[in-house]
């Protein structure tokens, strides 16, 4: 969950409209261009023959996929622009070529008028094939420009009839291609092999796959992606790591997006102040089938050449990324305007491709950078250098009574020395 | 007379030797936060979208088999956090494994000391119970060493080990932190300077452009979690009470072996009328 200062946007919406006099949507008085980060949602259903299937509540699937989608159109927040794409809507023929090419956009992604897109969703009846690739790739077109969140919700009841065309695959490139789209899928009734195929799409983008049985589910999975869609995130600013230290580019903090590919290493620069400490993590995704051992390892190096520290991370089984981070505080110098060290940072990955997976595009790499003031030194292992416990007023005591005993014999000595004297 | 001065000094030296002894044996686990009312009903994705819940907050979120769930919380230093997760499984499936992972702020992995982190559930079972405490959070420690400290910490929850036909299936997760205040021993010297909190950089640099620019705030950042009552500025610990008894102590000891070597009137080496 992501914080916004509501009311201090709100205050500057408010003077912006006043010295423009004009009434700005919120998001323009933002500072941003419209559609810049709104978030869009395109949700993606399926209207193939076999909708007709009775057997989610009583009903069948294409009523349930109306009903929650009336209720979702209902439940859409302002800020989220909505478009519905169809596929399989309307060549009933048998056709294959011709029936992988059928999807069409029902309502265009934006700003949502609820009446036009239930009037839209409601002619909808069941016909045709179910051709998931290519309608993911036009739903990526879908989208306008902008670096708000992205997010595909793809309703389905059954399999890619349209082969050879991996809509895995699919999901990949069109996710490697922009930044920060998601796909998320639900399987309406879903046998094992849709199971399979939906949650490999949902995975290749970092997205979610629910199995879907009755109405209300259906309705509150999609609420809830839809609401996930419209919480602000940060958008990572894309970069391209190069193989040498030499000719990376050089980063300021923020987040970032990369691809690397299988065994391949990434190269980034950052420059450090004296007294300044550099934080940075990376992540890689695991984002088709890899196999079951990895690891990743973060390397801050000198121009020279010099590790100085490392962030190293390794797994084994089911997931979805796998990260590391290190931290290099950089010491004080006692010149004025010591000059910044340029750190480069390197970083490789050990996944390896599970038996015809394609090796590109590269696999999703994100690295955050933070630079700021450096931790104050440690001088003693304990707090200021204090003691603490039993032992400690043990000695202190002991101490205190061998001197107090020191001191007196001491000052008896020298009274019985002047009493002599 | 020399008796009665040795007893009561040392009965002062015992009074005050249990001082620093009581004030060390309260653990305060920190469950009286906020009520369970406003608590997050649902979890993020990733790292980035990672939902952020306080400790001593019940979260809970609906997901579905297979998904990967992440919340973040703050845990201060001289903090041992204890994270729990609960996920209740559907009616019907079969052997399926589950995992919490936590992650620092830099993403780096932390290691749990007790509880179980992975359990598997054999078929039918209707519930996973899953716990995680950590290392106790330092104020500092060497940029080579990766000790817990103060900062964002990420939790994710997922089945690691699912079999195809129960991927989907939807379940219901349920997410607490609590942590253990370990107090004076695990104090350590240094601090710092900026909580392990990712993306601060780049807030502190739009908090002062802010002043020039108000709509700046409006912008997300990667992590915007705080400790209830802040961060801990990390001068406190209970050594100062010990160090400064020890210290009393020693001073009120000197004075007993002193007054030993006096001992009661006139020394008794000098004559009589001297």
């Amino acid at each position: 969950m992501i914080t916004r200062k509501r009311l201090a946007a709100g205050v500057g919406a408010l003077l912006a409209a006043l010295t423009a006099g004009i009434a700005f949507p919120v998001a323009a008085a933002a500072g941003e261009p419209v559609g810049g980060s709104t978030p869009q949602v395109d949700l993606v259903l399926d209207v193939s023959g076999s909708m007709r299937t009775a057997d989610i509540d009583g009903g069948t699937r294409m009523a349930a996929a109306k009903r929650a989608f009336n209720e979702v159109l209902d439940a859409t927040p302002e800020e989220v622009q909505l478009g519905i794409r169809t596929l399989g809507a309307d060549y009933p023929g048998n056709d294959r070529k011709t029936g992988c090419k059928d999807t069409a956009q029902l309502y265009p992604v934006s700003t949502l008028d609820r009446t036009e897109a239930k009037t839209a969703v409601a002619t909808l009846s069941p016909t045709g094939w179910t051709p998931i690739g290519p309608a993911l790739l036009k739903a990526a077109g879908d989208f306008a420009a902008g670096d708000g969140s992205k997010r595909i919700v793809l309703i389905t009841d059954g399999e890619d009839t349209c082969a050879p065309l991996d809509p895995c695959e699919v999901a990949r490139e069109i996710s490697a291609k922009g930044v920060g789209l998601t796909i998320d899928t639900l399987g309406l009734v879903p046998s094992t092999k849709l199971s399979k195929q939906l949650s490999c799409i949902a995975e290749a983008t970092g997205g979610t796959y629910t199995s879907v049985e009755h109405t209300d589910e259906l309705t509150d999975k999609v609420n809830q992606l839809v609401d996930r869609a419209a919480d602000p995130v940060v958008t990572p600013v894309a970069t391209e790591g190069t193989d040498t230290c030499s000719t990376a580019p050089t980063l300021k903090s923020g987040l970032y997006t990369d691809r690397e590919e299988f065994t391949q290493q990434r190269w980034y620069r950052v420059d450090v102040k004296p007294g300044q400490e550099l934080r940075t993590s990376v992540s890689v995704a695991a984002d088709r089938a890899v196999n079951p051992s990895y690891g990743v390892l973060l390397r801050a190096v000198t121009v020279h050449g010099r590790e100085i520290v490392r962030g190293e991370a390794a797994g084994n089984g089911r997931t979805d990324v796998i990260s590391s981070g290190l931290r290099y505080p950089k010491p004080e110098s006692d010149e004025d305007d010591a000059p910044a060290e340029t750190v480069c940072l390197q970083v490789t990955n050990s996944f390896s491709a599970g038996t015809g997976v394609k090796t590109t595009p590269g696999l999703p790499l994100e690295l955050t950078v933070d630079v700021v003031d450096g931790p104050s030194k440690a001088s003693d292992v304990a707090s200021f250098g204090l003691g603490r416990g039993w032992w400690l007023l043990g000695v202190l005591i002991l101490a205190g009574f061998v001197a107090g005993l020191l001191w007196g014999w001491v000052s008896r000595w020298r009274v019985a020395v002047w009493r002599t004297n | 007379m020399r008796i009665t001065r040795v007893l009561s000094a040392s009965l002062l030296m015992l009074g005050l030797a249990v001082a620093p002894a009581a004030a060390d044996s309260s653990p305060t686990p920190t469950d009286s936060a906020s009520a369970d009312g406003d608590a997050p009903t649902r979890a993020g994705t990733s790292f980035r979208t990672a939902t952020e819940i306080e400790q001593g907050q019940t979260a809970t979120a609906s997901g579905s088999t297979g998904d990967y769930l992440y919340w973040s919380f703050p845990a201060d230093s001289g903090q041992r956090p204890t994270v729990k997760a609960t996920v209740k499984l559907p009616q019907t499936h079969a052997t399926e494994t589950w995992q919490i992972d936590v992650y620092d702020g830099l993403r780096r992995r932390q290691s749990c000391q007790y509880g179980s982190q992975t359990r598997t559930a054999a078929a039918g079972v209707a519930d996973v119970e899953l716990a995680c405490t950590l290392r106790t959070v330092r104020a500092w420690s060497e940029a080579w060493a990766n000790d817990p400290l103060p900062g964002t910490y990420y939790l994710r929850l997922t089945a690691v080990g699912v079999g195809t036909a129960d991927l989907g299936l939807p379940v219901s997760t349920e997410v607490r932190v609590d942590s253990k205040d370990i107090g004076g021993s695990a104090a350590v010297d240094g601090s710092m300077a900026e909580p392990l909190v990712p993306g601060i950089a780049v807030k502190s640099e739009a908090d002062e452009d802010s002043s020039r620019d108000a709509s700046k705030d409006d912008s997300p950042v990667l992590s915007a979690i705080e400790p209830e009552d802040g961060w801990s500025s990390g001068w406190w610990s209970d050594r100062w009470v010990w160090t400064a008894i020890g210290g009393a102590l020693a001073a009120l000891a000197g004075v007993g072996g002193y007054a030993l070597t006096r001992g009661s009137g006139r020394p008794s080496r000098v004559p009589p009328g001297a």
